[in-house]
């Protein structure tokens, strides 16, 4: 009996380590495509690049690239030309600043309270006061953007308007009306293109002098304008063309949680007289609330990554007027500028995480359970 | 017999003939082996930018070569913006997917410097059938060299030029200009009028202001003449006692402010044309002035696509009648003393910049593949090929062999018609032979100097993000940042190397 028994503890501890071991493969595999990177470019934020006969050296020079960013010479670049706040502007963040501390006093003295809430929430109010103070600074017409707030236009204005403007069509084609499957086909093929096709191709249509459109300019007496020459314009130009490609996504998603929405409640609720309005508002908006949510929050990591159109349609300018922190970084980096380039990025995934995560627990869950509910 | 019927019939002429094919065909295979070329089998990476120009004639000329030697010629192309890094990243990695690169001459002092381009001195000497004694001596050593060794095949000729449109100009009774004021007054003057018949306004000016292009020369080439005043040894870019850069002062305000103004007059999407879409606009008739390199004389006279036949002039870069005071940093009207080479009063510094598209040789790449590549550059700068491709505007090569301005029978047969070669041959042997020429930068990491700070700064300004001080404020910050990165003692040597001191 006892010769048995080193056998038995050798398979079971097999037995016991299987799913270990079968996990490991993916394990290593992601460790090593995933992290590996992410932490080299970590160091790379820390570090200057040189290319050297035979290869490349990297030199650690601490927090060089990232006070670069923030205070040196490429804050212009990344947070902006900083104007001044003026009083009403300081006024906004006070109450703002009250607000949120009255939600964090709040929270810290309910029962659900935790460490990492805590902690949580004091990150997400610094970020978005510090980020409103900075809009402030750059936007009221004494400062210039940089491609910290450029993106910020980018994803919050972006995909708003993609929301909206998907929900409508989604809305729209879940009627009952005739050619609804080819609409739906129509308004899925912008998302199949490459977002460098679509870039091209607005190119060419806002071409204002020898684009397809170009004598209705001219009839309106604008051949002679160049939209690409006014910072604002051009960035709206660049968010025309990312919610022509963006849309079909939020529409497709919206359009099949509007579709599995429960029909006995809205024929009850229109049996009862309520108004096509009261239907959406307290019917099927709570019903498609959590895929909404969630279809906002990919969108959200999304949009933070936008470079192929301000590159191709507008190359950045005028200025650096439309360069989003993902352009900013391939600049960087096409300039050999790596340690700056990794900087920028990781900035970015700094204030993508800060965003998304806060808008995943303090907005999406609580869709989710209100949807649940 | 019967059996006899099926046996096939020979016919005896045929077989001899068919004999004496073979036997032509073993000859004749056995001839082709005798000629075997020097590099069959052999092929050669070429990277230049996507052009069309530079790329058009390697691309045309790559088949004549093959045949000549065997030798196959890819010529891959990337953006201009690309193409310094992606030919340092290739060779400093090992990667060496590019055995040879045509490129801006500036940038030598990278390549050459790490050990990725080959030393071609011999091999320049000993190549009789490249005439370099016909190459003119500024390229011979500007284009080519790089302390003291050659490193790189000269293959095109730049400098900076104002074009104008004579008729335009003679209708309004204006001269060309000669001063920066002069070319704000002339483009004032006729912006606005149809200057190719077609019933629309075009445009007084129009020079390239794209960022992420080639456009942010044309600033330097305003500054020039209010910077540079002792001659080509004063440089333009730093002061030599100090590697102070000279971006900020009233002379390169008075620069960015000119260079601004002409915006008044160009089209509206000016900020976003490249230089060949201001050719584009010249050549249609749409412009009165512009600042270019040699390519606009040549497109000028492309029957093809030009309305401007026989109706462009070229001149040397205009210049200023103020000259900067180094000390103080303000404009000083020119003096015998502070403007030794003005002409009339007004002080010029024809600008050599970039200083003409050249080939250089991966120091990495087989022995056989560098015989090929620089047989190939050879090949496309002799005589025979350049002083054709010089006269064709789509290529991008502009004159830089004494031939060819000494002989002006290729740019008549080109099209050009007598009055128009003297006058654009003029304009470039002017600008070389001037004491005053300004030299382009060719220190360690120019380009970053030149194509990162400066054509950021310049975007940003032309954006009206930020105004003439704050843009002579980042050009400064920025490269007193890389003098610092790079060693501020030893940029200075350097710099003061390329200009002779």
């Amino acid at each position: 009996m006892s010769h048995n028994q080193p056998k038995q503890g050798f398979a079971q501890r097999l037995d016991q380590l299987t799913p270990q071991l079968l996990i490991l493969p993916t394990v290593l595999i992601i460790l090593f495509l995933a992290i590996y990177p992410l932490l080299l470019s970590a160091y790379l934020s820390l570090s200057r690049f040189k290319l050297i006969s035979g290869g490349f050296e990297l030199k650690f020079v601490g927090i060089r690239n990232f006070k670069k960013l923030f205070s040196g010479s490429q804050q212009y670049h990344f947070l902006g030309t900083m104007g001044d706040i003026l009083f009403w502007e300081w006024l906004i963040v006070a109450f703002l600043a009250v607000g949120f501390g009255y939600w964090i006093v709040r929270y810290l003295r309910s029962a659900k309270v935790s460490v990492i809430g805590s902690v949580g929430r004091a990150i997400t109010v610094a970020v978005l006061l510090a980020l409103t103070l900075l809009a402030f600074s750059v936007l009221n017409g004494t400062g210039y953007p940089g491609s910290l707030m450029v993106t910020l236009f980018y994803v919050f204005t972006g995909v708003a308007i993609q929301f909206f403007i998907a929900l409508g069509l989604a809305l729209l084609c879940a009627q009952k009306i005739r050619g609804k499957h080819f609409f739906r086909m129509a308004f899925f093929i912008p998302i199949m293109v490459t977002p460098v096709g679509i870039a091209y191709a607005f190119r060419m249509l806002m071409d204002m002098s020898q684009g397809p459109f170009s004598p209705i300019w001219s009839a309106f007496g604008l051949a002679e304008f160049s939209w690409a020459a006014d910072a604002w314009l051009a960035r709206w130009v660049v968010l025309i063309g990312d919610s022509w490609q963006w849309i079909p996504f939020l529409f497709m998603v919206l359009l099949a949680a509007i579709e599995n929405q429960p029909k006995e409640q809205v024929e009850a609720a229109q049996l009862d007289g309520a108004g096509s309005w009261r239907v959406f508002k307290d019917i099927t908006f709570p019903a498609i609330a959590p895929v909404a949510a969630t279809a906002v929050l990919i969108r959200l990591i999304e949009a933070f990554k936008i470079i192929d159109l301000p590159n191709i349609l507008t190359n950045g300018g005028p200025g650096i007027a439309t360069e989003s922190m993902t352009l900013h970084s391939f600049i960087a980096w096409r300039t050999q500028d790596l340690g700056g380039s990794a900087a920028v990025g990781y900035s970015l995934l700094f204030v993508a995480v800060v965003v998304c995560v806060s808008f995943f627990n303090f907005i999406g869950q609580r869709t989710v359970a209100k949807g649940a509910n | 017999m019967r059996l006899l019927k099926h046996v096939p019939k020979f016919n005896l002429s045929k077989i001899a003939g068919g004999v004496a094919a073979a036997c032509a065909v073993t000859l004749a295979l056995g001839a082709n082996t005798a000629l075997a070329k020097k590099f069959d089998g052999v092929t050669v990476n070429v990277m230049t930018f996507t052009g069309p120009q530079i790329a058009e004639p390697l691309q045309r000329h790559a088949p004549e070569f093959k045949a000549l030697t065997g030798a196959t010629v890819n010529i891959i192309t990337v953006p201009f913006s690309d193409l310094y890094t992606k030919l340092l990243t290739d060779f400093a990695t090992g990667t060496n997917s590019v055995d040879a690169a045509v490129f801006a001459p500036q940038w030598v002092v990278d390549y050459a410097d790490p050990g990725y381009l080959q030393d071609i001195s011999a091999q320049v000497a000993a190549d009789k059938a490249l005439e370099e004694s016909d190459i003119s001596p500024f390229f011979r050593s500007f284009s080519t060299q790089y302390q003291g060794k050659t490193y790189l095949l000269t293959l095109d000729g730049d400098f900076h030029m104002i074009y104008y449109r004579t008729d335009v100009l003679k209708e309004a009774g204006l001269a060309p200009p000669k001063t920066w004021d002069e070319y704000l007054s002339v483009a004032k003057a006729v912006n606005g009028k149809d200057m190719n018949g077609d019933g629309k306004a075009d445009y007084g000016s129009c020079i390239s202001k794209k960022r992420n292009a080639q456009a942010y020369w044309a600033v330097m080439s305003i500054a020039g003449g209010y910077l540079q005043g002792q001659g080509t040894s004063q440089g333009a870019f730093f002061d030599t006692k100090d590697m102070k850069p000279l971006v900020n002062n009233d002379a390169f305000a008075a620069a960015l402010n000119i260079y601004k103004e002409t915006s008044n007059y160009a089209p509206a999407d000016e900020i976003n044309l490249d230089v060949g879409d201001t050719r584009g606009l010249f050549t249609a008739g749409r412009c009165a002035l512009t600042i270019d390199w040699g390519d606009v004389g040549t497109l000028a006279i492309d029957p093809s696509s030009s309305k401007v036949i026989d109706k462009v002039g070229a001149s040397m870069l205009p210049g200023s009648t103020k000259i900067l005071n180094r000390e103080t940093g303000k404009l000083e009207e020119c003096t015998a003393t502070s403007c030794p080479h003005a002409v009339d009063g007004v002080n010029r510094a024809p600008y050599a910049a970039f200083g003409g598209w050249s080939g250089g040789i991966n120091a990495a790449a087989d022995d056989k593949v560098k015989q090929a590549a620089y047989e190939y550059f050879s090949f496309v700068s002799q005589p025979a090929q350049s002083n054709k491709d010089v006269t064709i505007g789509a290529t991008g090569f502009n004159p830089y062999r004494l031939s060819q301005f000494g002989n002006i029978n290729g740019w008549l047969e080109a099209g050009m018609s007598k009055a128009a070669a003297e006058n654009y041959l003029g304009a470039i042997k002017d600008s070389l032979n001037s004491p005053n020429m300004m030299l382009d930068l060719r220190i360690p990491k120019n380009q970053n100097y030149q194509q990162v700070v400066l054509d950021t700064a310049l975007a940003r300004f032309l954006a009206s993000e930020i105004d003439v001080h704050q843009t002579m404020a980042a050009i400064e910050e920025g490269w007193n940042e890389l003098n610092e990165d790079l060693g501020k003692e030893e940029q200075l040597k350097l710099y003061k190397a390329t200009l002779g001191l």
